[in-house]
């Protein structure tokens, strides 16, 4: 089969396959069309919900949650990271409560966030936060752990100072991996803000959910579920192409060396 | 500073450090005296109540089964899948999407849509989910894995007429095990995560149920208590993966030792 029909004619017909099953297990009643909505009707059912003011406010409030959550992770998680892959020292004063609050699962803060901070947009951007925090943290200890010494070095014997050999050398060659934990947090922190909502009511696409949920409306809960699955993926493509971006200088982003 | 007075230090830090940071959160929950956030002496004593072993069989007993099994069907399905999927191009270009797209929802988008299609909120539906979340690190990494064999090794396989099952079982699987352990490693991490997550949404029995009803009668000690648990489940779940992947995987560490990279 030549290339262009693997890479690009395989999937759709693989998409479109998949699409058509659903619709005719639905139709066939292979699983009830009140368990199981058909295609057809979800569709329809997303195609009125996009058309409703009310899903674009919870959407962008769920992009809210993430992007903040995001943000924040970012903005501690790097600076700590940096700071604790270059020195031993400080790795090892911290490794055991690291090692200890890195498994907590988020989820299992939910019931305190809400019984203390509420069904408030703090909750679901802490537990957001919390979540993305730890991928970000550990990423970038490593890649600064694993910056060459002999750049270091060189570095230094040219007379360049702290900052400048944070600038020039620490920082350039950790990106790749600090790249990989955004990537890994960010999937993090939406998972996190949609689960704040859906679990606490703070308001966005999660809090939909559960609304309709308890009147039992299935179609809009399946067109709800395939919005947020290409929301997670609208986010997935963004970031990737970010790293890409950010990185086109990096032998492992650049043509030929597929990693 | 000599070397060993430094080596010293370096320790005494890694052990002074977290004592000290418990004796701060004792004395700020004890200064603060808020019955939301109770003092670590409390969480330990309720704790040792709760778990230890009065609830255990109530409680932690079922989370730990629908991990355990949900986890155990994931590897299955993922590796069954993963190994054809990583020989085969066309198999991949037609996978990926559907792989793409449900790695990337929310877990909770599913959790509704898992209790209507299943009719149910114990097991079957528990299992079921734990198992679908955690079907693709495994997946995704036995691709990668059977992906990044040798060539050469394939080919000498085939050369040597040995059958499609047995290349698979002699050749392509031990060469993607180290891959797969990475993934189930996550896959295990996942489960406890979505474990936590499907019983707090609706469920009779388990540590998120006891989440559940302690958020429901405001009694911040069980909810302590049962967070303090997860994290510990969380941490030594871990702790056992790499026990055993360190004893499944010494052949392949040897391997590495002894050929120069």
């Amino acid at each position: 089969m030549p290339g262009w029909v693997v890479s690009v004619v395989v999937p759709i017909v693989s998409v479109l396959a998949a699409l058509g099953l659903w619709e005719l297990i639905s139709r066939t009643e292979t699983i009830s069309q009140r368990d199981l909505p058909a295609m057809s009707t979800t569709v329809q059912a997303l195609w009125s919900m996009i058309q409703t003011a009310a899903f674009w406010i919870a959407f962008g409030q769920t992009v809210r949650g993430w992007a903040i959550g995001l943000g924040l992770a970012a903005a501690i998680a790097i600076p700590v990271g940096i700071a604790l892959g270059s020195s031993d020292f400080a790795a090892s004063a911290f490794r055991v409560p690291i090692e200890f609050l890195r498994p907590i699962p988020s989820a299992a803060l939910i019931p305190l966030l809400f019984l203390t901070l509420g069904t408030t947009l703090k909750s679901e951007v802490f537990l957001a936060t919390f979540g993305a925090f730890w991928p970000l943290l550990v990423q970038t200890m490593y890649g600064v752990r694993d910056v060459d010494p002999i750049a270091i070095d060189t570095a230094r014997s040219f007379r360049l100072g702290r900052v400048e050999r944070l600038y020039r050398v620490t920082l350039p060659s950790a990106l790749p991996y600090i790249f990989t934990g955004i990537r890994i947090s960010s999937t993090v922190a939406l998972i996190l803000a949609f689960t704040a909502e859906l679990f606490m009511g703070t308001p966005g696409l999660g809090q939909r959910l559960n609304f309709y949920e308890s009147f039992g409306l299935n179609p809009e809960i399946y067109a709800l579920a395939l919005a947020t699955g290409l929301l997670g993926v609208a986010i997935h493509f963004v970031v990737s192409a970010l790293e890409k971006y950010v990185l086109r200088w990096h032998p492992s982003q650049r043509k030929g060396t597929t990693a | 500073m000599s070397p060993r007075l430094y080596r010293t230090l370096k320790i005494s830090a890694e052990i002074a450090v977290p004592i000290l940071l418990l004796v701060a959160w004792q004395l700020y929950t004890l200064a603060r005296d808020d019955p939301k956030f109770p003092t670590p002496t409390t969480i330990a004593g309720e704790f040792q109540d709760l778990f230890l072993f009065s609830q255990f069989d109530t409680h932690v007993v079922p989370s730990l089964e629908r991990i355990f099994v949900g986890f155990a069907i994931a590897v299955v399905i993922g590796v069954a899948l993963g190994i054809p999927l990583g020989l085969s191009r066309i198999g991949r270009s037609a996978a990926m999407p559907h792989i793409e797209y449900w790695r990337a929802i929310p877990p909770p988008a599913l959790l509704p849509i898992s209790i209507i299609l299943l009719h149910s909120i114990g097991n079957t539906q528990k299992i079921s989910f734990i198992a679908f979340f955690c079907i693709f690190p495994v997946l995704l990494n036995t691709i990668d894995g059977v992906r990044a064999i040798e060539p050469t090794l394939i080919d000498t396989a085939r050369s040597y007429r040995i059958p499609t099952h047995e290349r698979i079982r002699r050749i392509v699987f031990p060469a993607a095990l180290p891959q797969i352990f990475a993934g189930m490693r996550t896959s295990l991490a996942l489960a406890v995560i979505v474990m936590v997550l499907s019983e707090y949404f609706s469920s009779t029995d388990g540590v998120g149920y006891v989440l559940l009803i302690s958020k429901n009668t405001f009694e911040f000690k069980p909810m302590w208590a049962a967070i303090l648990l997860i994290g510990i489940l969380g941490y030594l779940l871990n702790a056992l993966f790499l026990l055993v992947e360190r004893h499944v995987l010494a052949w392949h560490r040897g391997w590495r030792a002894a050929t120069p990279q």
